[in-house]
């Protein structure tokens, strides 16, 4: 069942933003990319979206840590609560966020100018995240912040999946936020020349996190198998009915079957 | 009670005799289904022709219900597709449907295609039908394209920028054209207007008028069947072809469990992969239109992508969009490029048959390449495979009469 739920992230949000201001200097994190190659880009999900407790975990985890800076506006609250079967008064009392209706979309109260002032770019709207790059992109995107040593980075973080992410590790009081261990390799280049390069070989605790390494995974985890609902909310029949049309097809196809051979019997 | 004599004449009074003096429906289906006789001899490959026409009608009427609800505009396109897959009841059942649709249309109209090149159904007296044919596949092309704009997502925009960019390459009126299409400098909300207006009224009239032209010229000639010779030059007594049967029942009774089979298929992606990894919808394409934003990797539907290789073989923008449109072309050649003295691939001579093999294998490899990036090896295996996607068509007269026939059988082969 649903947690209860405080409301920190507002908070924190408010008190990141101040710290931030300096990321706008540093530029859009439109030029983010791919950080270093190395194991972390086979990173799988495999999240059940049929795990309805997942489901519900991952909506509680969004609205905790998640809602202050994005927005899910496609969707609504009360279809949420009776998507995950999150009872009515569960749904006012821990989802909705105070002054929204149920009615309402799920919306940020980051300002888009603030969220741009602040981390350089607007903390983009995550409906269609789990579509548009796919759960596992955000899974490695959520296991794979690490400190960086660069002193002018303003996050003290960054990520193997979006490498100059304007984003805080905002789930590191969590996780903890490990050191990643780069090796020197060399590569083929676009014209054919030896290029110097690095690969990503390890993560080596750093700072520790309230949550187990098993555990940190399973509250990520619930987040991306919460995502990936937010993106097609259909999933949830879309199966299961599919099921009963292919039978139902199936049959057809056979009683037809058998019809056409009572017909062309006479065909000689 | 039978409202029919015993002899199939209606009955004085009946309703059936009523509505007959005023409008020719007996006479209408004893012309086009029980009096047209088919050769009896059809295999699988026969079965494409009514799915075509059943893809279609699952298009308009999917098609009716996304225009209530989608809204053509450069600010609530994405939003109203959105809207669709998850407010509007069923909303995206039917969308999945229509956009699987899209994709299985094609498969069914190349599978119908290859049937022709297969059994020779373009050649004398059926160049007229396979004309038609090929016009209906060229609206099909420009209603699949301005249909994928509609959604409004990043792919959408980009590949509308791309293809109707390829105009811009003829000489002289190009850039002209090109803003003439868009009707605005760049892709915009007044592209996705006259692209509405196209997909859901002016090609679909099109399409629905071409249909009905292909299936009168299809009455006048008959079908061909797969061993490629004349029913009609077998006839008992009565002038009827020996080789033929009614078409209904006895096709429409046999079609109905292709239909069996093609829903069953269409329905397992619909409910199980209606992106389909990626090649029927997009990942791109979930995001919103956006000029500042190029994806990593701009390609066309699958449908497109064997076209879309042969443009990027050449290095040259303008030879390869000259190229590409001769590509698509080429096919309305056929039945004068085609010389051999029978026309099905059973008694054609190896030279046909390992040309045909070739092209079929050309096509799939051009269009997995379309779907790569344009770089290294893929440019090269291109270049490769559209010299041999010409090679067909340029050499048939050459191979066609020079190879050894031979000579098909008087009457069409049936085990049945």
């Amino acid at each position: 069942m649903v947690r209860s739920i405080a409301r920190p992230a507002a908070l924190l949000a408010a008190l990141f933003g101040p710290l931030l201001l300096g990321s706008a200097l540093l530029g859009p994190a439109a030029g983010a990319a791919e950080g270093p190659p190395g194991p972390w880009q086979d990173w799988e999900a495999h999240n059940e979206i049929s795990n309805t407790a997942s489901l519900q975990r991952g909506a509680s985890a969004f609205m905790n840590y998640c809602v202050a800076c994005h927005s899910l506006k496609y969707k609504r609250y009360s279809r949420l609560g009776e998507d995950l079967d999150i009872p009515l008064e569960q749904l006012e009392a821990n989802i909705v966020l105070p002054g929204d209706k149920r009615s309402d979309y799920i919306k940020t109260s980051l300002a888009a100018e603030d969220g741009e002032a602040w981390f350089g770019k607007a903390p983009p709207d995550l409906s269609l995240i789990a579509r548009s790059k796919g759960p596992d992109y955000v899974y490695r995107f959520l296991k794979s912040y690490y400190l960086n040593p660069n002193p002018s980075s303003v996050t003290g973080v960054d990520n193997l999946q979006l490498s100059g992410t304007a984003m805080p590790h905002v789930l590191a009081s969590l996780g903890g936020v490990p050191e990643a261990v780069f090796r020197n390799i060399e590569r083929k280049g676009a014209g054919g020349e030896i290029v110097a390069d690095r690969e990503f070989v390890e993560f080596k605790p750093a700072i520790a996190g309230t949550l187990s390494a098993e555990q940190y995974d399973e509250f990520v985890l619930d987040i991306v198998n919460f995502l990936d609902y937010v993106g097609e909310p259909a999933q949830l029949v879309r199966k299961s009915l599919g099921v009963w049309v292919i039978l139902f097809l199936m049959l057809f196809t056979g009683i037809a079957f058998l019809l056409k051979q009572e017909y062309w019997k006479d065909v000689k | 009670m039978s409202a029919t004599t015993p002899n199939g004449i209606p009955k004085d009074g009946s309703f059936r005799a009523w509505l007959n003096k005023r409008m020719p429906v007996d006479e209408f289906v004893k012309e086009q289904l029980t009096g047209y006789l088919a050769p009896k001899n059809f295999n699988i490959w026969y079965y494409f022709g009514s799915l075509a026409l059943l893809t279609f009608v699952l298009q308009i009427i999917t098609g009716i219900f996304l225009t209530m609800h989608y809204k053509p505009s450069d600010v609530a396109a994405f939003d109203s597709v959105e809207y669709i897959m998850r407010e509007v009841e069923w909303g995206w059942l039917i969308r999945y449907m229509h956009s699987t649709g899209a994709s299985f249309f094609f498969l069914v109209v190349y599978l119908h295609m290859f049937r022709a090149m297969l059994y020779g159904s373009y050649k004398a007296p059926r160049e007229l039908l396979w004309l038609l044919g090929m016009f209906l596949y060229l609206a099909l092309m420009a209603e699949a394209f301005m249909g994928y704009v509609l959604p409004w997502g990043n792919m959408s925009y980009w590949g509308a920028q791309v293809i109707v960019n390829l105009f811009g390459t003829i000489p002289v009126v190009g850039p002209g054209l090109v803003e003439w299409i868009r009707g605005d400098y760049g892709i915009a909300d007044s592209t996705l207007n006259r692209f509405f207006a196209l997909h859901v009224v002016a090609l679909p009239f099109a399409i629905a008028l071409l249909i009905m032209l292909h299936l009168v010229a299809l009455r006048q000639t008959g079908s061909n069947n797969p061993d490629g010779i004349e029913i009609k030059k077998n006839k008992d007594a009565d002038g009827k072809p020996l080789d033929g049967i009614p078409f209904h029942p006895y096709y429409t009774v046999k079609d109905v469990v292709g239909v069996g089979v093609f829903l069953t298929l269409f329905c397992a992606v619909v409910f199980f992969a209606p992106t389909f990894g990626g090649l029927f919808l997009e990942k791109p394409n979930f995001e919103p239109a956006n000029p500042l934003s190029t994806p990593d990797h701009i390609a066309p539907v699958w449908y497109f992508t064997a076209y879309y290789a042969i443009l990027r073989a050449v290095p040259s923008q303008q030879l390869g969009a000259l190229l590409m449109f001769a590509a698509v072309l080429i096919f309305l050649f056929l039945p004068w490029l085609d010389r051999s003295k029978v026309n099905s691939i059973r008694y054609k001579g190896i030279l046909s048959k390992i040309a045909l093999t070739v092209f079929a294998i050309t096509f799939i490899v051009l269009s997995y390449l379309g779907l790569q990036p344009a770089d290294g090896l893929y440019v090269l295996l291109a270049r490769i495979f559209t010299v041999l996607y010409f090679a067909y068509f340029l050499l048939m007269p050459w191979y066609t009469s020079i190879e050894k026939t031979s000579s098909p059988p008087t009457r069409v082969s049936y085990d049945g």
